[in-house]
């Protein structure tokens, strides 16, 4: 066999597992969620199938193979069909240039399915392409509740991509590559980047809730909005496989977070004092803050309320914007004349950022802001008694 | 360079593998599901939504129009976006260009600036 057949074949059986496990994942997260936003409102989750409901996503896997696949007679049918298969492609391969590990240490084979040293650039594209699956999707449907949807829907996320392309670029700037994996060794040097980019993770963890359609800004495809958006005509597995997309790209999203931000795949370094190459033990660290981003997702969910449409677009076009082109040149400047100072200035630079961008916020400012009672509403209340009476 | 060089261009047969393996499983999916479920179709059941009425101007090309709110966000996203590519090489590169490179990035931003004020002064951006 010659070598190139070897490698294709040993990349595509990785490109399998991480497809599996994705999926895997996606069916649990249905569960864990459901389970933890049922104890989050001190109730049981689903509890019936299976011990702890565990079977309950294959179950629901079944179900929704089984189920009769409606094509509705308005529909434009080739891409009404396409649609789906296009937003699960685009989630599903762009997890696989994610670095889980140093160079060959899974089974002596590198822990990633593809490393392209455009590797942010490759992320971001395949999540554009994602928006033409929702779209598409809305559009295919011939009817006008999925079109709106649809529309909506792709607005929100090219607008919020633009925050998430910006917000990395002070990033980009301090670590001087692209590649997942030359970022996360630039880290393991200097500590992790949520330290010197606080204010850019911030925005950009905004940007992907709203690039996943998740809670606060999950409009598009909320059952009391527009019926439910660019789902509304889908049924069966097609409607499951949208479903599917979100979830891998909320995974997805966790990991990018986690390696841009949070270190990757290596661990504390702290700890090789107890357990000696405990920071280099491939995949588990991964694991572990993607499981912690996935919390937050859900805990985000059972917490917020949703935004408005306009709201949405507004937040999206007048703060994410301007703030992560302010925090690249903030982070431009430093560069140019930081002298002799070293990158804990840039820290504090951020950190004051955020703690500005939190306390303008309107949340924080309602605590201190007493309400006003206007004139109207004082002319409704009664001064004195009624007169007369007793 | 040679070895480098072919060692990227095998990464992006990787990623192709991984694009086909992920289109792949879109496929099955839906072909199997179209093969296993019940095929019982019937005019009221094909219908599209619309609490049982025919919809009105619903269909695909029924010369349906939308708020041209849609459009300017597109058009906006685009020209944002053209700034985000033309952003990235110098991210990249910034280290090796200091100071020079600051004047470059920060004219570019504020010419875009200008453009982002005056989008912002026509109210394309308020969706009331």
């Amino acid at each position: 066999m010659p070598d190139w057949l070897a490698a294709a074949l040993i990349t595509l059986l990785k490109a399998f597992l991480v497809a599996f496990a994705l999926l895997t994942t996606f069916a649990y997260m249905t569960l864990v969620e459901r389970k933890l936003l049922a104890r989050m409102q001190i109730r049981y989750g689903p509890n019936r199938v299976g011990p702890m409901g565990l079977l309950q996503p294959l179950a629901d896997a079944i179900k929704s193979i089984f189920k009769e696949d409606v094509n509705v007679t308005l529909a434009d049918k080739l891409v009404y069909t396409l649609a789906p298969i296009v937003a699960i492609g685009m989630a599903l391969s762009a997890f696989g240039g994610l670095p889980a590990g140093p160079e060959n240490s899974l089974f002596g084979e590198d822990p990633w399915v593809y490393n392209l040293n455009a590797g942010i650039l490759a992320l971001l594209a395949l999540t554009s392409m994602g928006v033409y699956g929702i779209f598409l999707g809305g559009w295919a449907s011939g009817s006008k509740y999925p079109i709106l949807g649809g529309l909506r829907s792709s607005a929100q996320m090219i607008s919020y991509e633009l925050g998430m392309g910006i917000s990395l670029l002070g990033l980009l700037m301090l670590v001087g590559t692209t590649s997942f994996q030359g970022i996360v060794l630039w880290q393991a040097q200097n500590g992790w980047l949520i330290l010197f980019q606080s204010l850019g993770f911030a925005l950009f963890l905004l940007s992907a809730f709203a690039e996943t359609n998740r809670t606060p800004f999950d409009l598009p495809e909320a059952e009391q909005e527009i019926v439910a958006g660019y789902l509304t005509e889908y049924s069966a597995i097609k409607w499951a496989l949208f479903q599917m997309a979100e979830y891998v790209n909320m995974i997805t999203a966790s990991a990018v977070m986690s390696t841009l931000f949070f270190g990757g795949w290596k661990g504390p370094q702290f700890l090789n004092g107890i357990i000696p190459g405990i920071s280099e033990w491939p995949i588990i660290w991964l694991v572990v803050k993607i499981a912690f981003f996935l919390f937050l997702f859900i805990w985000v969910r059972a917490t917020l309320p949703r935004l408005r449409y306009d709201q949405l677009m507004r937040f999206g076009w007048k703060l994410v914007l301007p703030v992560a082109l302010a925090n690249t040149m903030v982070t431009a400047a430093f560069l140019a004349y930081r002298g002799s100072g070293g990158l804990w200035f840039l820290a504090v630079l951020s950190l004051a950022g955020l703690v500005a961008l939190l306390v303008l916020s309107d949340r924080v400012r309602s605590l201190w802001n007493t309400p006003t009672i206007r004139r109207e509403d004082e002319a409704v209340l009664p001064r004195t008694r009624p007169a007369g009476g007793d | 360079m040679g070895a480098e060089r072919g060692k990227n261009i095998e990464q992006y047969a990787n990623f192709v593998i991984m694009l086909l393996i992920g289109i792949g499983i879109g496929v099955l999916a839906v072909v199997v599901s179209a093969i296993l479920g019940p095929k019982k179709a019937s005019r009221t059941k094909l219908m599209a939504y619309e609490s049982g009425n025919d919809p009105e101007h619903g269909g695909v090309g029924t010369g349906q129009r939308f708020p041209v709110h849609f459009y300017l966000v597109a058009m906006l996203f685009i020209v944002f976006d053209i700034e985000t590519a033309f952003f990235y090489p110098l991210a990249v590169a910034y280290q090796k260009l200091v100071p020079f490179a600051f004047f470059e990035a920060l004219t570019f931003v504020l010419l875009l600036l200008v453009g982002y004020v005056y989008v912002l002064k026509k109210k394309v951006l308020e969706w009331a």
